[in-house]
């Protein structure tokens, strides 16, 4: 009979490249608060949030993926040709298919790379990261290009009490690749679909064909406050048990910027000591889901936070709902 | 069994912890938004430190009915005592 060979890939993965986009155009929360009957005081108090970035015409997902994920390949020193994989995890490229990821990796110089979208909304970035690492350990791919990217403000209710001042546009990329000691560590990360409906889009593309408006995101902000700020801690912790990494060790805490009430609470939660430097990019982006954590996480490297070697702990959480965490070194 | 004066006291205990609001302020009579200024998101931080201190639970769906203190200890105090 016949055997089959089996893939072979690296021992060890991690992360070589991280780069992010941000759109020109910086909305604060004075130009939001007249349609909710709000104030720029409500919404710091209620999210941090002081300013956000929303995305114009030109600056599409195909664009914004493309500019984070050049800055990522350059960093990492990789020819953009020998990707094998582009994944892209995004809620908000508006077409069932094909995938984004197709025409990112033509775009970057990987054409024949395998591509494809995930859905995992706000874990989205997490959830890549965990496949690239498997991918180059597994040997599916060499090298990985993983992308976080959302154009919230397009399904976003400016109406919406709940969610106008929260949700923003950007994109980061990373590169995972193989490396000579574990960069990336084991994933945890799971979903609890009881939840389906806290975060969701309100109706169908289906249901929203024949109304003018677009089917905008929804979130029962309690609720989703308290499995983030409370549940994640523990995933975080898990994160960082299995990684090996005691919180002393840490250098950088870089939590899906979902609102600054939960950023906090996780972090007193997590007793994270005094020295672990933590992600609030929220402050200037507002949430931009699966695109936060690599947006964080230049914000940090180009305020002075962060620097190559690094080591942070890293999660993302939200619409499923979905989590995922791990430990990672930065490049 | 916990009487109703200690489930106050140390709530107002985790009030003043996670709000900073004075614990002589935290009477029964007091409504947590309109006199103690606890937005919503600080309420949820209140339950779950409740929780963990009485060992009961205070679900999502229950929350939106305590308004004062006053509501928030009689349903501990059920909690405890049922």
């Amino acid at each position: 009979m016949t055997g089959i060979t089996a893939s072979s890939g690296s021992t060890h993965a991690g992360v070589l490249g991280i780069g992010s986009y941000r759109p020109r155009r910086v909305v604060p929360n004075s130009e939001i608060i007249e349609q909710i009957d709000s104030s720029d005081e409500w919404i710091q108090t209620r999210s941090g949030i002081k300013e956000r970035r929303w995305a114009s015409d030109d600056e599409t997902v195909l664009m914004m993926s493309v500019e984070a994920a050049k800055d990522a390949l350059k960093e990492s020193g990789i020819d953009p040709a020998q990707i094998g994989c582009v994944v892209v995890s995004t809620v908000t490229h508006l077409y069932q298919t094909p995938a984004i990821a197709t025409q990112i990796a033509v775009a970057v110089g990987a054409p024949t790379a395998a591509a494809f979208d995930v859905s995992a909304a706000c874990a989205g970035f997490c959830y890549g990261i965990a496949l690239a690492s498997d991918m180059v350990r597994g040997g599916s791919a060499k090298y990985v290009l993983a992308i976080g990217v959302e154009r919230l403000s397009d399904l976003t209710d400016r109406n919406d009490r709940g969610t106008a001042f929260i949700f923003a546009d950007g994109a980061g990329a990373a590169v995972v690749g193989p490396a000579d000691e574990p960069g990336i560590g084991p994933v945890v990360w799971g979903s609890d679909g009881t939840q389906h409906a806290v975060i969701s889009q309100k109706e169908s593309w289906q249901e929203a064909a024949g109304s003018q408006n677009w089917p905008n995101l929804t979130m029962e902000g309690n609720p989703v406050f308290r499995w983030a700020s409370y549940e994640m801690a523990k995933t975080a912790q898990q994160a960082l048990d299995v990684a090996g990494v005691p919180a002393e060790e840490l250098d950088l805490f870089v939590p899906h910027q979902a609102n600054m009430r939960i950023t906090d609470a996780m972090r007193r939660a997590l007793k994270l000591p005094e020295h672990v430097k933590v992600a609030r990019d929220i402050e200037r982006q507002g949430n931009t889901s699966a695109a936060s954590i690599p947006l964080a996480i230049t914000a940090m490297r180009e305020a002075g936070e962060a620097k190559s070697g690094d080591l942070a702990l890293i999660i993302g959480f939200g619409a499923g709902l979905v989590y995922a965490a791990q430990v990672i070194r930065l490049p | 069994m916990a009487s109703t004066e200690e489930i106050r006291s140390d709530l107002a205990e985790i009030v003043n912890e996670i709000a900073g609001i004075p614990v002589e302020d935290v009477q029964l009579d007091k409504s947590f938004t309109d006199d103690l200024d606890v937005d919503s998101l600080s309420m949820v931080e209140v339950v779950v430190a409740a929780e963990e201190k009485f060992d009961v639970k205070i679900p999502d769906d229950e929350v939106k009915n305590l308004k004062t203190v006053g509501d928030a200890v009689a349903f501990i105090e059920r909690g405890l005592n049922g």
